[in-house]
């Protein structure tokens, strides 16, 4: 069989060889990192081409166009915003400009040239460099190492730490670049993401959902970093959904919708409104919010809570206490990787403790207590990831359903004792009834998880929990990675279940979903997790310096004080 | 040109079908080629190999005494490698089952009541359960490689019988030949029909597979053994105890070994010698992935892996090749097997290697 | 030469092919491969070599063209796994089952035939040196490449480039394709490389070990090589050390029957009593050490979870296909 093909395989591994090798001594600039080049170019006038200009763009995935000759183009020392919903197509049209993937059709045209761009080490050589949103980068190695990898040809070891170090001091980045990658926090991972893009000296920077994973200060400082390669004289295209952060920043706005360009325009001259009528194609439902039912009832607790850490890169959990009242919504704000995962584990009950009071249900001392018999008490879980731990992505959808509930509903979907036989018919019911109530788009009658877009698989998780009305709502960011409208439609079922008289646990990095949906905000911090405050009484400026630490850990004994005497 | 695969939306039904065909297929036509270079005309090899041995009723029953420790073994397989827990030692769980079996015929010769063959079945069920917690009680404790662990097991297991009846359990009336003594007529698995002699174990096989079916695809026991191996954290978000299963499914795996080891044993050889199998440990993995780790697709695989032992026997005696093709059969089986798998998920497209205007640049793009 | 320089011989000897298979797949496993294939490659290098030295007459011919055979096998493994992204584990055993198949029909007309050795190369004065000089510098060519692969291997991955590129690809496949590394030709190459280790570890056998051809002659050492990546969580210098561990745990389940304990000279009257105890016992136990040995290693390095999480390439074993 195989061997001419083998042999093909190792033409190509040669050529590919020859033409990096080629690459290495023609494009890069790495030794010179002198920055003056680039600030001599200043903002172009009329006459100059732009920095960037993609003409008719399109890209086929087999019948689906992810992108349709779309067009865009980027001034030099411009920022430029690309906006969109999660599969608007903005990813794809990044990723050819990075040379990740290669157009269908279409031409980029880079300072007045056609160019192709097949391998990201080809577009460095241009001069664009990148900024991933789930960076790029390798836990077990060093921070140096991290960017030497990016630069093609560089020793890995000499100069590179001097030169970062000056880079990140001029652009007010601190790294280290001898610490280990893997025990950074986010906004340290994205530091470094930057420094090796800038090290690349590119004329244009691209960065995905940068803030996203920040703090509002963290996001302030990033602004000025990059308000500071604009003057320079370097383009930025700017990928996000946050709007107000678009018109404060970005000079000029691409909007893409299905694959298409829907608008471009001077994000200044818009309203919030108007920007996200073009990403979303209508007005996008307002969330109702009716006022709180007031009660005493605590129907979830976690008090002293400790956990130890589970691997050499997870956060152990110190001295946890939340108390949610019936028909409230809590919602816990904090920076990626500060424990939440943790702390979800804690509540549903995938990891127990010894101490069995330290957590309660309905008053009831669960900590012992795994995951299915907390169920069996009213509680419903909702956890971050969708593939691979709220659902098994090979597993059709009535699987998927059996897979939460086979315990709870056992006397319905379950026969014959001990020997737990499957009764296929119930699950299928339950599962058309979920697919009706939340509206669940897919193609045939029950297909595999794996087949749904993020915000329908999201929308069938959050259902198949709504549907056996709990008690108590624990869900770890609800819509992350969903579109506007399925997120809307989340959001709204949430508050709903907690004005019929539910307790809701909303874990989420997106502080405005935290501030469109919860009654009482707390705080994670490295395992730490701030006294809840009333939604009236605080800010996002508070909140803010919560997530970056300061104020949490030494607090922790006034904060329950106040927690008894609220 | 280069090949590029494209994740399927959903899982292909068809191909699900049609792989172990195909495989098949594809090692039938690669043995075609063998045997010509062996220079055999491959017709008349292939229908030594795979169709004369169908034509006798002696050996059906000899494809059926092949076929049973193969089904029965490699149904337990599924289990395990359903659950993504990799025992690879079912060789050695078999041949302590065998010796665990051949406790009470060894040692009580005399007994031949009706409950001693019930009891010497039973003992192999232990016997080869035992050994097999062996490799998950390392794993579910210390988290030890289970591959490893298992196969290790295998040459000790293996040792041990050598040492067993080289030495403590050596027939005294044996003419120091390295053999037990002769089961005697109650402690040997009667044979099902006159006609041959294959034996009860075949029976046992098809239970297995029947029983083993049911609880894979009917029940929520079987739910748990595919949600552990499809995704080790929804299994802990649907409450189930992934030790515990890699337990269970060792447990059950080991059992099934152990019963094929002492039928093996009980049936066809009817006494314990240094070596007594073929290989069918090892072989029964490639049974379980030919029949797709289903208990079905097992039972049909099983009796195609057994026919390619006898098709071994026939072609060394009608055209003097060697038995060794055999396994080389097996071999190419289960990389073709794997290799069609690949279709269940994926769709295959060549894509040309675009040479436009000898752009140095487009080359790089090629092995990426 | 007194016995303890002849056992110590020995078991540099039964250390050197696991060294080197081991070498091949650290390579293997650090770019996030777990080819389970060693066995088969072992013995296919094993035969290879066997029979190429026959035909040629020349012990080194059958060395290199084991190290091609081993290679080119392993790329029959590298196509499933990586091209068309198979499941390693099973893919693994299916390059272990048909390396056993191909080799025992290969080699059916060699047995029984007599093997050509290959010859200690004495390096001049260095060989003179009391003890070492034996061991160290009076060996075969074989042995002289695993102590070079040895200090090729550490120095590659932690002070070259392309070790570099190497160990990111083993970290996180989608981060190095991001960057534009090619995850798929530096995995196919370090497969290839682990192939042609194993291949070289097998003529080591069949060659300069026990100079002939025996059906199934790797005796599970493949197997054993692969629990020493473990055992050295993924760290060429831990290797050399599990390697001749191993050597002599093995050399002294063949000789501790056959000896006079009271020859061995730097035998502490303590442990004497031990190794009566262990010379009484049958000679099958002593055959099942080695295993059992690899059983404990795994238990007691597996059981210090950090040790094991910090060390494994966290994308080992998990296919690859480049998303949209």
């Amino acid at each position: 069989m195989g061997i001419s093909r083998l042999y093909q395989i190792y033409i190509e591994i040669e050529s590919t060889l020859v033409a990096a090798k080629k690459l290495d001594s023609g494009g890069l600039e790495v030794t010179n990192l002198g920055m003056s080049s680039a600030a001599n170019k200043q903002r172009t006038g009329g006459g100059e081409p732009p920095m960037l200009s993609v003409r008719k763009i399109t890209k086929l995935f087999g019948d689906f166009a992810a992108n349709k000759e779309i067009d865009l183009d980027i001034g030099s020392g411009e920022i430029h915003a690309l906006l969109g919903e999660n599969g608007a197509g903005k990813s794809t049209l990044v990723k050819m400009l990075y040379g990740s993937l290669q157009p269908t059709g279409g031409e980029i045209i880079w300072k007045g040239k056609p160019v192709t761009i097949p391998n990201p080490s080809a577009a460095r050589g241009l001069g664009v460099g990148m900024v991933f949103q789930h960076f790029s980068l390798f836990d077990s190695l060093s921070v140096a190492d991290n960017i030497a990898l990016s630069l093609r040809g560089a020793d890995p070891i000499t100069n590179l730490s001097e030169k970062a170090r000056e880079l990140s001091k001029k652009y007010g980045l601190p790294l280290n670049p001898d610490s280990m990658v893997g025990d950074l926090s986010v906004g340290e991972r994205q530091r470094v993401e930057i420094v090796r893009c800038l090290l690349q000296n590119p004329d244009l920077v691209i960065l995905d959902e940068p803030t996203s994973v920040l703090t509002p200060q963290e996001a302030e400082n990033l602004f000025q970093t990059l308000e500071r390669l604009k003057e320079e004289g370097r383009s930025i295209l700017y990928i996000s959904h946050r709007l107000e952060e678009v018109k404060r920043l970005c000079d000029q706005a691409t909007i893409l919708r299905f694959g298409e360009v829907t608008g471009d325009c001077d994000p200044n001259k818009e309203t919030a409104a108007s920007l996200a009528r073009m990403m979303v194609g209508s007005d996008i439902s307002e969330i109702k919010k009716n006022a709180t039912v007031e009660t005493d009832n605590l129907l979830l607790t976690l008090d002293n809570f400790n956990l130890e850490a589970a691997s050499p890169f997870a956060i152990p959990l110190t001295n946890i206490n939340l108390k949610v009242r019936q028909g409230e919504i809590i919602g816990i704000a904090g920076v990626a990787g500060n424990g939440q995962s943790e702390l979800f584990d804690a509540m549903s009950g995938e990891r127990t403790v010894a101490d069995n009071n330290c957590v309660t249900l309905r008053s009831q001392p669960v900590g012992k207590l795994g995951i299915n018999a907390r169920r069996k008490l009213g509680a419903a879980f909702v956890p971050e990831e969708r593939l691979g731990h709220g659902a098994v992505s090979d597993f059709r959808l009535s699987d998927n359903l059996l897979l939460a509930r086979h315990d709870s509903d056992r006397v319905a979907f379950l026969r014959f004792g001990k020997i737990g036989f499957i009764w296929r018919e119930m699950v299928e019911k339950a599962t058309t009834r979920i697919i009706e109530e939340m509206d669940v788009r897919k193609s045939g009658d029950d297909p595999e998880a794996s087949s749904l877009s993020g915000g329908n698989l999201q929308k069938f998780i959050i259902g198949r929990e709504l549907d056996r009305q709990p008690s108590v709502l624990v869900v770890n960011q609800p819509s992350w990675g969903v579109d506007a409208g399925a997120a809307a439609r989340i959001r709204q079922a949430i508050i709903d279940l907690a004005r019929s008289g539910s307790s809701v646990v909303v874990i989420s990095q997106d502080l405005d979903e935290i501030f469109e949906v919860a009654d009482r905000i707390a705080v994670m911090s490295e395992g730490h997790l701030s006294s809840p405050e009333d939604i009236a009484s605080t800010n996002r400026e508070k909140i803010g310096l919560l997530m970056a630490g300061v104020g949490i850990g030494e607090s922790d004994g006034a904060a329950a004080r106040s927690e008894h005497a609220a | 040109m280069r090949l590029e695969l494209e994740k399927r939306a959903e899982s292909s039904a068809s191909f699900a079908l049609i792989s172990p065909f195909l495989a098949l297929g594809l090692t039938l036509f690669a043995g075609s080629i063998m045997f010509s270079l062996l220079g055999h005309n491959p017709i008349r090899a292939m229908y030594i190999y795979f169709i004369e041995p169908l034509s006798e009723t002696w050996s059906l029953h000899e494809l059926a005494i092949k076929a049973a420790p193969l089904i029965l073994i490699a149904t337990g397989l599924s289990l395990c490698f359903r659950s993504s827990n990799w025992n690879i030692g079912a060789e050695g769980q078999f041949t302590m089952g065998a010796v665990a079996g051949s406790i009470i015929p060894v040692l009580m010769p005399e007994q031949n009541g009706l409950w001693v063959l019930p009891m010497m079945l039973l003992c192999g069920i232990v016997g080869g359960a035992l050994w097999g917690s062996i490799p998950a009680l390392l794993k579910n404790r210390f988290g030890a490689n289970e591959i490893l662990t298992s196969l290790m097991l295998v040459y000790v297991a293996g040792l041990f019988l050598d040492w067993i009846v080289r030495g403590p359990w050596r027939n005294p009336g044996g003419y120091n030949f390295p053999e037990t003594r002769g089961f005697s007529a109650g402690q040997i698995l009667p044979e099902i029909l006159d006609s041959g002699r294959a034996h009860y174990g075949a029976l046992f096989a098809l239970l297995g597979v029947i029983i083993a079916w049911f609880v894979l695809a009917r029940t929520i026991k079987g739910f748990e053994i595919q949600v552990v191996g499809e995704a080790p954290r929804a299994a802990r978000f649907a409450g189930f105890d992934t030790k515990k299963t890699t337990l269970y499914v060792f447990l059950v795996c080991g059992g099934f070994a152990g019963l094929a080891g002492i039928c093996e044993v009980s049936g066809a050889i009817q006494q314990l010698r240094p070596v007594i199998s073929p290989g069918y440990g090892f072989t029964a993995i490639i049974v379980a992935f030919l029949g797709r780790l289903n208990p079905l697709g097992i039972f049909a695989a099983g009796i195609i892996l057994a026919l390619s032992y006898l098709g071994g026997e026939a072609a060394q005696i009608s055209l003097g090749v060697s038995n060794k093709i055999g396994n080389v059969f097996q071999g190419l089986l289960l990389f073709f097997v794997l290799a069609c798998d690949t279709l269940i998920h994926y769709r295959l497209k060549l894509v040309p290697t675009r040479d436009g205007a000898g752009i140095a640049q487009e080359a790089t793009h090629g092995a990426d | 030469m007194g016995l303890t320089e002849a056992i110590l011989l020995t078991i540099f000897t039964a250390a050197t092919p696991l060294l080197i298979a081991s070498l091949g797949e650290l390579v293997s496993e650090r770019s996030g491969v777990l080819n389970l294939g060693v066995e088969g490659m072992m013995i296919m290098g094993a035969i290879s070599g066997f029979a190429f030295a026959q035909i040629t007459g020349s012990p080194y011919l059958g060395a290199v063209s084991a190290i091609l055979v081993g290679s080119l096998f392993s790329m029959l493994f590298a196509f499933l796994t990586i091209t068309l992204v198979a499941n390693q584990v099973a893919t693994g055993l299916a390059l272990t089952i048909l390396g056993l198949g191909v080799s025992g029909l290969w080699g059916e007309s060699y047995i029984g035939v007599a093997g050509i050795k290959m010859e200690p190369i004495v390096i001049p004065v260095l060989s003179q040196l009391p003890v070492v000089g034996k061991l160290l510098f009076s060996q075969d060519l074989i042995f002289y490449s695993s102590i070079a692969l040895l200090v090729g291997v550490t120095w590659f991955l932690f002070r070259s480039r392309t070790g570099l590129v190497l160990r990111a690809v083993g970290d996180s496949h989608h981060s190095a394709h991001a960057l534009g590394i090619s995850v798929i030709k530096t995995r196919y190459l370090a497969v290839a490389f682990g192939g042609g280790c194993a291949g070289l570890a097998g003529a080591h056998l069949s060659l300069v070990y026990t100079p002939q051809w025996v059906e199934n002659m790797s005796a599970g050492r493949g197997w054993i090589a692969l629990a020493l990546v473990v055992f050295a969580s993924w760290r060429p210098l831990r290797i050399l050390a599990g390697a001749y561990l191993f050597g002599a745990i093995t050399i002294a389940q063949l000789h501790i029957q056959a000896i006079d304990l009271r020859d061995i000279e730097f035998l502490p009257s303590a442990l004497f009593s031990l190794a009566e105890l262990i010379k009484a016992m049958p000679s099958q136990a002593l055959s099942a050490l080695p295993y059992l040995a690899t059983i404990i290693v795994l238990v007691i390095i597996s059981g210090n979870r950090r040790l094991t999480l910090m060390n494994t390439p966290a994308s080992l074993g998990k296919g690859f296909v480049p998303d949209r």
